[in-house]
């Protein structure tokens, strides 16, 4: 059986189990390593994606739930203000956390171009970081928003 | 001779300037340092004390990190000290280089070396050009013969790079996909998972073969060697499967009970342990005595990676891939478990989540070997599973710490015995420790011989037993209980938490029935030690300690310091909390004092980052067990501090650029427990003695009051 699926705007076929995670048909079929195994219970978020726009558990979620759909991992990110706002706030320690909390990011973004503190904060409170980090991914959020917000006023 | 003495350790194992450095002909410079990036922010640190003392461009510097191939032995990265040890070494490294380039080149020129400088690589003669640089010189320069650290650094004052907040160098690739041990790819790849024993000397007496092998869905091997399981495929979803489901396919026997009790750190009390007592010879003096005793249980270093390796067998040598804090180390280890010549045996570093300390990463570059070993001419990667990590990583150790204090007059302490009761803080498998999996095998491992670091390394229950202030007679009675109910082993500052918990609370204790302010009462006991009472001072000044609240009603500010290991990194903490069912951390204030630091932000960094770490140990972490050992295995029933609960953060490092360089990754772990616990006493108006401060304790507290 194979499932087609769009990631980060290309289309693939692929011949696998329905059932196998998201998260392993990224990184072992697709070669996006981005997206990370952390705990495989939706509870840390190392794994988010965005399946239509919306974040998503890749660790639990399964392959053909995604048949036709739209997958976007961190690697989509290369060139997005979120990338470039991380290192400017030295946003990281040891970093296994950031993509699935980029992606957050981007989701919390795409819907609300101007996020207050608290606003960043729920949507980012599904995200467990390790090194205490918390903060300067708060202000990187921030920091993107705003760049956001500014080159589309240009 | 006397600078022979004052020689930091991984200069004097790796003399040859050679180990460290090569000028490539790509005109970049090969660093190879044995300080591994876990998280801290080392490499980039590590790549300004290069580039600055040979006034090389930051960009043409390119770093190897833990290999022994190809780096230096600088044993483990633990403690605080890959600055104060490594980075003072590769100075030291540095600077004799750039000296025998120079004294090459004065020679050539028939100048004085006094004469030639440096800049961005290039010398120069009076300034002008010589046409020369490190990389034309190279080749005539013999780096290979040993350095005896005479060669003079740089003068501080004429630094460039060191003491400024460059980016980190990893930061980027960990942003954008690939850069961790995880997301490796080689040749052959199979995928690896194990099954555990689920306790020392537990024996396999059946597994349902077929059973996992249905479970997981299509093909796998599943190997076998005494009572170690692996489950190996091409297929990652499937081993995972079959790990997954392997626990309720098999039975064991032998598996020894945990009875509740033993989870607590007051079940430590009294049990064998091998004493030592450090510091001042037994009480002398008379007066009245004073005591109270602290409690920290069982923790987790609960990395958000679970541990990985890879490992490969091809042609007699073994290669294997780890995250571990010590390849070197790893490497001996390995090599004495697999009965081979470490010569048969390279170990890479490669990038894992932050480990803060042993977490399981040795143990998973074992299993990966050990399949290696029976799958010859493939790549295996083995990784641990969410459960696993959490089941089987060793512990932080339980500690009970009990405090006995003689006042004078005053009801000032002048005489202090602080009484450990602890495991181990340190089980590496090159300390005395087993590697997990080596308890499986045909041959068993010997029981472990559980040890602390020696005093002159920082001790390990004993670490910051010492209280850093004015008191005529300190000592520790240090109870190491050598059998705990689960493996512990180092995490971040080992003893050093709930050590300065116990002696700042015990403190402010003092001050309260004295009626004494908290930071007025420690300032008078600093007489002597003009940096930690600045630290103390400064916190105080930046939260407007003056102003805090009266306390008793709900919101209470506390304070802690610490001098860290008492020769570390200098730092005080101010909390602010807010207690209704539970403790809500507001506001924390942080002051911290360390000599020169090389990069200040990412010292910041690590100062924010050990204060939420230590503040989610304070308020909400508990390993927890049942019969069958660790029973919390999953984020849920493990919680650490999140996003909604980070406090607001004001940290300030003073500036100290004449003193040496002092650790600071760990320097605010014990000061910000101790803030906490102080503040929540304020706040109630009672006090509360055991971590984690979570809604249980107050509940409880309360109603014994």
């Amino acid at each position: 059986m194979s499932i087609t699926l769009t990631v980060n705007g290309h289309a693939h076929t692929l011949a696998l189990d329905p059932t196998m995670p998201l998260l392993d048909a990224l990184r072992n079929h697709l070669d996006l390593k981005g997206s990370r195994y952390g705990c495989g219970l939706e509870q840390c978020g190392a794994c988010m994606v965005l399946v239509d726009g919306e974040p998503v558990y890749a660790c639990a979620r399964e392959l053909g739930t995604v048949a036709g759909r739209r997958v976007e991992t961190v690697e989509s990110l290369d060139t997005h203000p979120i990338r470039a706002a991380f290192i400017e706030e030295q946003a990281g320690q040891c970093g296994y956390c950031l993509s699935g909390i980029q992606i957050t990011a981007k989701a919390l973004l795409d819907r609300t171009p101007n996020p207050d503190r608290a606003e960043i904060i729920a949507a980012l409170d599904k995200h467990l970081c390790r090194c205490g980090t918390q903060w300067r991914i708060i202000r990187a959020v921030e920091r993107a928003a705003v760049a956001l917000t500014e080159g589309a006023g240009r | 001779m006397s600078t022979t003495t004052s020689l930091p350790l991984s200069f004097t194992t790796n003399p040859s300037p050679a180990s460290w450095v090569r000028f490539d002909p790509d005109r970049t410079l090969h660093l190879a340092v044995g300080k591994v990036e876990i998280g801290q922010g080392i490499v980039t640190a590590l790549a300004q004390i290069a580039a600055e003392e040979l006034d090389l461009p930051l960009g043409c510097i390119r770093m190897i990190s833990g290999d022994t191939d190809a780096a230096p032995d600088e044993g483990a990265t633990t403690s605080s000290l890959s600055i104060e040890v490594g980075g003072s070494s590769l100075r030291l490294i540095a600077a004799e280089v750039r000296a025998r380039m120079i004294d090459r080149l004065a020679q050539r020129l028939n100048c004085a070396p006094a004469e030639i400088s440096v800049r961005d690589g290039a010398f120069l003669r009076e300034g002008g050009p010589t046409g020369q640089d490190y990389w034309s010189l190279a080749p005539e320069v013999d780096l290979a013969r040993p350095a005896d650290g005479a060669a003079p650094p740089k003068p501080r004052a004429s630094y460039r790079l060191v003491g400024t907040s460059v980016a980190r160098r990893d930061l980027p690739a960990k942003l954008a996909g690939a850069a961790f041990i995880h997301d490796l790819v080689r040749p052959d790849l199979l995928h690896a998972r194990t099954l555990r024993q689920p306790a020392r000397a537990a024996h396999l007496a059946a597994l349902d073969e077929a059973a996992i092998h249905r479970a997981a869905g299509a093909e796998i091997r599943i190997l076998r060697r005494g009572d170690f399981v692996a489950f190996v495929g091409a297929e990652e979803t499937a081993v995972q499967r079959a790990a997954a489901a392997a626990p309720a396919h098999a039975r064991w026997e032998g598996v020894r009970e945990i009875a509740p009790e033993q989870a607590e750190a007051a079940w430590l009390v009294g049990r064998p342990s091998n004493d030592q007592t450090v510091g001042d010879p037994p009480r002398t003096v008379a007066g009245e005595v004073v005591s109270a005793t602290y409690t920290r249980p069982y923790v987790a270093h609960a990395s958000i990676a679970p541990s990985c390796a890879l490992a490969e067998s091809r042609g007699g040598h073994l290669s294997v891939w780890s995250h571990s804090q010590g390849v070197y180390p790893l490497r001996a280890a390995l090599a004495r478990v697999l009965g081979r010549p470490e010569s048969t045996i390279s170990v890479h570093h490669a990038m894992g989540a932050g480990c803060y300390g042993h977490n399981g990463a040795d143990d998973a570059a074992l299993d990966a070997a050990l399949i290696a070993e029976q799958v010859p001419d493939r790549c295996i990667r083995l990784q641990w599973r969410r459960e696993e990590e959490f089941g089987y990583e060793p512990l932080g150790s339980a500690m009970s710490v009990t405090i006995r204090a003689v006042l004078d007059a005053d009801g000032k302490p002048i005489d202090w015995t602080q009484e450990v009761w602890s495991g181990s803080h340190v089980q590496r498998p090159a300390m005395g420790g087993n590697m997990l999996a080596h308890e499986a095998l045909p041959i068993p491992a010997p029981d472990p011989r559980p040890r602390d670091p020696t005093e002159a390394a920082g001790g390990g229950g004993t670490r910051n037993g010492i209280p850093h202030y004015a008191i005529p007679a300190r000592r520790i009675l240090h109870h190491l209980v050598p059998v705990t109910p689960m493996r512990t082993s180092a995490l971040r500052g080992l003893g050093a938490l709930p050590n300065v918990f116990a002696i700042e609370c015990f403190l402010d204790e003092l001050a309260a029935r004295r009626g004494a302010d908290p930071v007025a009462w420690r300032l008078a006991l600093l007489e002597g030690h003009p940096r930690a009472a600045r630290v103390i001072a400064h916190a105080a000044d930046l939260a407007g300690w003056a102003g805090r609240p009266r306390g008793g009603d709900g919101t209470g500010w506390g304070i802690g310091f610490a001098q860290y290991k008492n020769r570390s990194a200098y730092c005080a903490v101010v909390a602010e909390v807010a207690v209704d069912q539970e403790v809500r951390l507001r506001r924390v204030w942080c002051a911290a004092e360390a000599g020169l630091v090389v990069n200040p932000d990412g010292a910041r960094n690590q100062i924010e980052g050990g204060i939420l770490q230590a503040a989610s140990y304070t308020l909400k972490e508990q390993v927890r067990f049942d019969a069958a050992g660790v029973a919390s295995r999953d984020w849920e029933a493990y919680p650490i501090l999140r996003f909604s609960e980070v406090p607001e953060i004001q940290c300030e490092i003073i500036d100290a650029p004449e003193e040496r360089s002092l650790g600071v990754g760990e320097c605010a772990f014990g000061p910000t427990a101790a803030a906490i616990g102080n503040a929540v006493s304020h706040a109630l108006g009672i006090r509360i003695r055991g971590m984690p401060l979570t809604r249980e304790r107050i509940a409880a507290a309360l109603l014994d009051n």
